[in-house]
């Protein structure tokens, strides 16, 4: 049989997947034919930008084959040995007990019946679940879809996410200058052309974009900074690791003592303020409050002028050296780049994270935020790019099958009932738990002051968790509560639906094997999140949708989770309230028809062909990002979902004055108290940081950011080709450790040799690495990567046992980032480190 | 006739290892015969990423090096092989017969760069044919230049002197990974990195104020060569020869000039050096 060539999308870019005989053997970045490209260009000093002619998609996804035939996959339904549904069912033993194969109907019979016996017993609420973000690709598939459709047929208990990753910028930024709807993160818009034509210098402050990617662009954005770096724009990287786009960059790396960078950032403003080297001018126009900062910033309120010797005795950072920094940035057009897409950084995943993540807004703000070369830009996105074309994203409510209005019919969940994705162990093991926070709080500024309380009155406690894989040990805070929840009596039933074994995974009571978007059909455009992160697009130099069209039938006993909940809602007599009379392909064809593409490809050519490339229009008119604010104009960006677009109140930002608010309007209307987010920004040493008593214990803070070679958990542990990069992980012994990275001043009075087994610890956890010794990480930091995939206990089952997997979320703290902002603290991790004979 | 080769221009290396691996996914579990037999799951690197990290905290940098075959014109590996295992084809890529050299482990001890690779189960030497078979089905580049983001990776015929990789080679910059292996390697560098040396510039008196703008000369291994710090009293001199004896002298107005001798046996980070005021 000759070769066929299929098209397809992952979570970092399109692909041509090659297929011999019923199986792939090969899978490119998409070839697509070269007519189709009319690449933009962009003109600066005289020289003519244009991108290649094809798709940079990330390292991890060339190893997509690798990942399809992984000796991981969940290749048939499994139950627990130890787990009867009719009579012991032992609990205690998840994550410790062996699996046996049992049939699909047995497996059905088992989760519908469960479903039904919970429902019954206690109501809808007891049941309650969540997906694991990022697994797949293609709007029908993806979590949002069919996970969400079916569990609001069940009238489930969601759980709201914390928006992990950008906390700081989410729950403290959005009170400094709105963008509530994009989650404190701010629009890029033509911030690439900004960049190339006014830059004159980047402060990568908590940025590596080389390693994360603007999260599903692929190294679509390298080229950018390659020729920001040709351009000779100066650049500087503040992180206590010097990360990977600072060595591909060079420039100059300050490593500020994690905790610190808020107190770094306040010196900048001091420098500014007492050299009077700020936009007086901006500040009197464009900005509230800056009297009562600048009282702060100069210590006439607390008697502490935050000086740049301050500043040192904090964040070791030479007071010299952040006043050579703060004056450069004055002078020069600097450009702020406070997170992969703007706003994110570990820096912001600190204990009172939202106070740094603020204080970027406000010194960008004091020169001028929105002005050429003024911005702040992660980097990422913002390439030229047609807005024009609308095609739906998979968070866009009208790219989800659960939600779409092309459905004839819409399952609308009454439970009011919530959980909290952090506290869900607590949750299960003590309640009550409270929170403030609607989770992704898009839709205002008040939603962040909603109070929660779990279980809700009239509401059952939780009983059954379907979870879709899952690798929490590895991902989220303080995560040997996770494997205690999951041995709790209280939790009668556990589901996992899988395509790869995961961390949690052999947590369940049932293990559904699902298939990957290779073996079922779904469309998908080329990074488009949709919804909160609007136009993500603009991170690819070509916008480009995808037919992922199945390539092979789903191998062993897998199904589509489409056609698992069809089976499930059969047995429930809700199948088809579950499938609307869609197939997954008839979803994929709605879809297409709803959106802007059949104004420019009919569904047959687009279904043949594979793909479709949006160019940008000849006479592209370029609309950089907050230009608008900073000339007193209306918004004339695309960014759809800012309330104040196309209204009298076009020229405001969405904070309550308009302006950038050196004293916070809404903060001060809803919690003015609060003294651990204060109205006006503060430094506030961190709990768990070089002040606290437990220093002295564990001297060493764990940094651990997001991986460079796989995406959070996913392609880690199921892709073992990654193994032979040993940024990711490092082979000896026939077993790969997860890296620890040590400067030699640490690993030499610990005796700790490069490549020697260590033990990373603190009264929380054990996690067993690899010491990589280097000089690329500050004395007092150990810089270990969240996001192992591969929890492995030495003793199976036993919470507190040492893992040799990696997973050093285990050490980091639950307390969140202050006491009404319930995001996660990583960064606020004191441990010790020791050598580890085994 | 053509030589085809790659320019591997080091300072636009980002190290995201997409040209490993997608070298791994072209050839893992495929055999190409008469091309190349399947590379096994372990112990094949034919596009190698050394990564070297260089200098001393604070000043580190880090740099990549991207190495395949090297494709020689003087190929140990073609001396080393009996029945022609080795050859080179009309278009200067070096290949290995994957029929005939088997059992011939002669071929991978003798190349200098260690980038062929020995297949144990199938007792075959293994490596890099710059994806030939897919060139002559007519793909315009190897899988690894396909994939890479930045252009770092340069793929063309180096007697066409239309063709980019024999422009920018033209330009003189090019150099071989080891000349002193004398093999002729097709495959040329830009941006190999030497040695360097970095320090900051304090003064005693003025500590919270950097030492912009302070000369700083080097000296020796026959250059003289001068720069001042920037504005946080930073500086570097880059391209240094190894295991060569140098000497820095900093002067500025108003402080005792200083002299501080090293040796480039690695990269030399000399750390604060603080002027004493006159």
């Amino acid at each position: 049989m000759s070769e066929q060539v299929f098209t397809n999308c992952t979570n970092a870019g399109p692909v041509s997947v090659y297929v011999k005989d019923g199986k792939v053997t090969r899978i490119r970045p998409l070839v697509a034919d070269e007519k189709d490209f009319k690449p933009w260009v962009i003109e600066a000093d005289g020289r003519r930008y244009s991108p290649p002619k094809k798709f940079s998609v990330a390292p991890f996804v060339h190893a997509e084959r690798r990942r399809l035939y992984s000796d991981e996959r969940i290749k048939y339904p499994l139950k627990r040995v130890d787990f009867d549904p009719k009579g012991e069912r032992n609990p205690q033993n998840r994550g410790k007990s062996a699996y046996k194969r049992i049939s699909w109907n047995e497996a059905l019979d088992i989760v519908s019946s469960e479903i039904k016996r919970v429902r019954d017993t206690y109501g809808g609420s007891a049941i309650s679940g969540l997906t694991s973000s990022h697994h797949n690709w293609g709007i029908v598939g993806y979590k949002m879809g069919p996970f969400a459709r079916f569990m609001n047929l069940l009238e489930f208990t969601p759980v709201l996410d914390n928006p992990d990753s950008w906390e700081g910028w989410h729950w403290g930024a959005t009170h400094t200058y709105g963008f509530y709807w994009r989650l404190g993160m701010p629009e890029q818009y033509d911030l690439l052309e900004d960049g190339l034509k006014n830059a004159e210098m980047i402060v990568f402050w908590s940025n590596d974009p080389d390693s994360t990617r603007g999260t599903y662009s692929g190294q679509e954005s390298s080229i950018w900074r390659q020729w920001l770096k040709e351009k000779g724009v100066e650049m500087v990287f503040i992180d206590p690791f010097h990360n990977f786009t600072a060595a591909a960059m060079e420039g100059k790396w300050i490593a500020p003592r994690m905790g610190t960078d808020a107190a770094m950032a306040m010196a900048i403003a001091h420098v500014w303020i007492t050299e009077g080297t700020y936009d007086k001018a901006y500040i009197e126009t464009h900005t509230i409050g800056f009297d009562g900062f600048k009282k702060y910033i100069l210590g006439e309120i607390d008697g502490q002028p935050k000086t740049p010797e301050w500043a040192e005795t904090e964040s070791t950072v030479r007071a010299r050296v952040i006043r050579a920094l703060a004056r450069q940035w004055a002078k020069k057009r600097t450009v702020l780049s406070g997170g992969s897409r703007g706003g994110e950084g570990g820096a912001c995943r600190t204990a009172f994270g939202t106070e740094w993540a603020r204080m970027m807004v406000l010194l960008q703000g004091m020169q001028g935020l929105g002005k050429p070369g003024r911005s702040i830009w992660g980097t990422t996105m913002g390439a030229p790019s047609d807005t024009d074309v609308w095609f739906p994203g998979y968070a866009d409510l009208q790219g989800r099958i659960a939600t779409a209005t092309v459905a004839d019919y819409l399952p609308i969940n009454t439970n009011k009932q919530r959980l909290w994705r952090l506290t869900i162990p607590d949750a299960i093991l003590e309640p009550p738990v409270s929170w403030y926070g609607e989770g992704f709080c898009g839709q205002s500024l008040e939603q962040q002051f909603k109070h929660f309380e779990y279980p809700m009155e009239g509401h059952s406690e939780i009983k059954l968790f379907y979870r879709y894989g899952g690798s929490f040990m590895g991902t989220m805070s303080d995560t040997t509560k996770w494997v205690r929840m999951y041995q709790s009596p209280k939790l009668e039933f556990v589901v996992n639906q899988d395509v790869w074994f995961n961390s949690e995974t052999r947590m369940a009571d049932v293990i559904l094997p699902v298939c990957t978007n290779f073996e079922r059909d779904d469309v998908g455009e080329f990074a488009a999140a949709g919804g909160y992160t609007v136009h993500a697009s603009s991170g690819c130099n070509h916008r480009i949708i995808v037919r992922q069209q199945k390539c092979i039938d789903p191998m062993w006993e897998s199904k589509s989770d489409y056609e698992i909940f069809t089976l499930i809602a059969e047995r429930l007599g809700m199948k088809e309230q579950f499938t609307d009379g869609k197939t997954e392909l008839e979803w994929v064809k709605t879809f297409f028809e709803s959106s802007d593409l059949p104004k420019y490809i009919n569904w047959e050519e687009f279904d043949k062909k594979g793909y479709y490339i949006i160019n940008t229009k000849t006479g592209y008119k370029s609309t950089p990002s907050l230009r608008w604010f900073a000339e007193t104009r209306d918004c004339d960006t695309p960014d759809l979902n800012n309330p104040k677009r196309n209204t009298e109140k076009a020229k405001e930002l969405g904070t309550y004055s308009g302006k950038i608010e050196f004293e916070s309007e809404s903060l001060k209307a809803h919690m003015p108290d609060d003294q651990e987010r204060p109205v006006s920004p503060r430094y506030i040493p961190s709990w768990e940081g070089h002040h606290s008593d437990l220093y002295a214990r564990y001297p060493l803070q764990l940094l651990s950011p997001h991986p460079r070679f796989s995406f959070h958990c996913h392609y880690d542990k199921h892709t073992d080709w990654l193994n032979d990069i040993p940024v990711h992980r490092i082979k000896k012994d026939g077993y790969a450790w997860w890296p620890a990275r040590i400067n030699p001043l640490d690993a030499e009075p610990r005796g700790i040799k490069n490549g020697d087994y260590v033990r990373l610890h603190n009264d929380r956890a054990s996690v067993l690495c690899m010491a990589v010794i280097t000089e690329r990480v500050k004395p007092g930091v150990i810089h270990s990567y969240a996001s192992s995939a591969k929890y492995d206990p030495l003793i199976p089952g036993q919470a507190d046992s040492p893992d040799k997997g990696g997973c050093v979320s285990m050490l980091t703290p639950s307390r969140m980032l202050s006491q009404n902002v319930p995001g996660m603290t990583p960064n606020s991790c004191l441990i010790e480190i020791e050598r580890w004979e085994g | 006739m053509a030589r085809y080769s790659i320019l591997i221009d080091v300072t636009k290396c980002t190290g995201c290892y997409n040209c490993f691996l997608a070298c791994r996914d072209e050839y893992y579990g495929n055999d190409y015969p008469s091309y190349s037999a399947a590379q096994p799951l372990d112990g094949q690197f034919w596009m190698q990423i050394k990564e070297i990290e260089r200098g001393a905290y604070p000043k580190p940098k880090a740099c990549y090096v991207p190495t395949p075959c090297m494709h020689c014109e003087s190929a140990p590996c073609m001396d080393a092989a009996k029945d022609g295992a080795v050859y080179r084809r009309s278009d200067g890529i070096v290949m290995i017969d994957p029929q005939k050299a088997i059992g011939q482990d002669a071929i991978v001890s003798a190349c200098p760069y260690r980038v062929i690779y020995w297949n144990a189960e199938k007792q075959l030497p293994q490596k890099c044919t710059l994806c030939a078979h897919r060139l002559d089905e007519g793909d315009p580049l190897p899988r690894c230049v396909e994939s890479c983001p930045t252009g770092a990776l340069v793929f063309g015929d180096l007697d066409d002197s239309g063709s980019e990789i024999a422009k920018r080679v033209g330009e003189g910059r090019s150099e071989a990974l080891h000349p002193e292996y004398k093999t002729r390697s097709l495959v040329q560098y830009i941006g190999l990195p030497k040695c360097f040396v970095a320090g900051e510039v304090v003064f005693k008196d003025n500590p919270g104020e950097c030492a912009q703008g302070v000369t700083v000369s080097l000296s020796g291994a026959g250059v003289n060569r001068e720069t001042k710090t920037d504005h946080y009293g930073d500086f570097e001199f880059e391209d240094l020869e190894k295991n060569q004896q140098y000497e820095i002298s900093i002067a500025a107005d108003g402080y005792v000039a200083r002299q501080v001798a090293f040796t480039t046996r690695k990269d030399v980070n000399l750390g604060e050096i603080v002027l004493e005021p006159k």
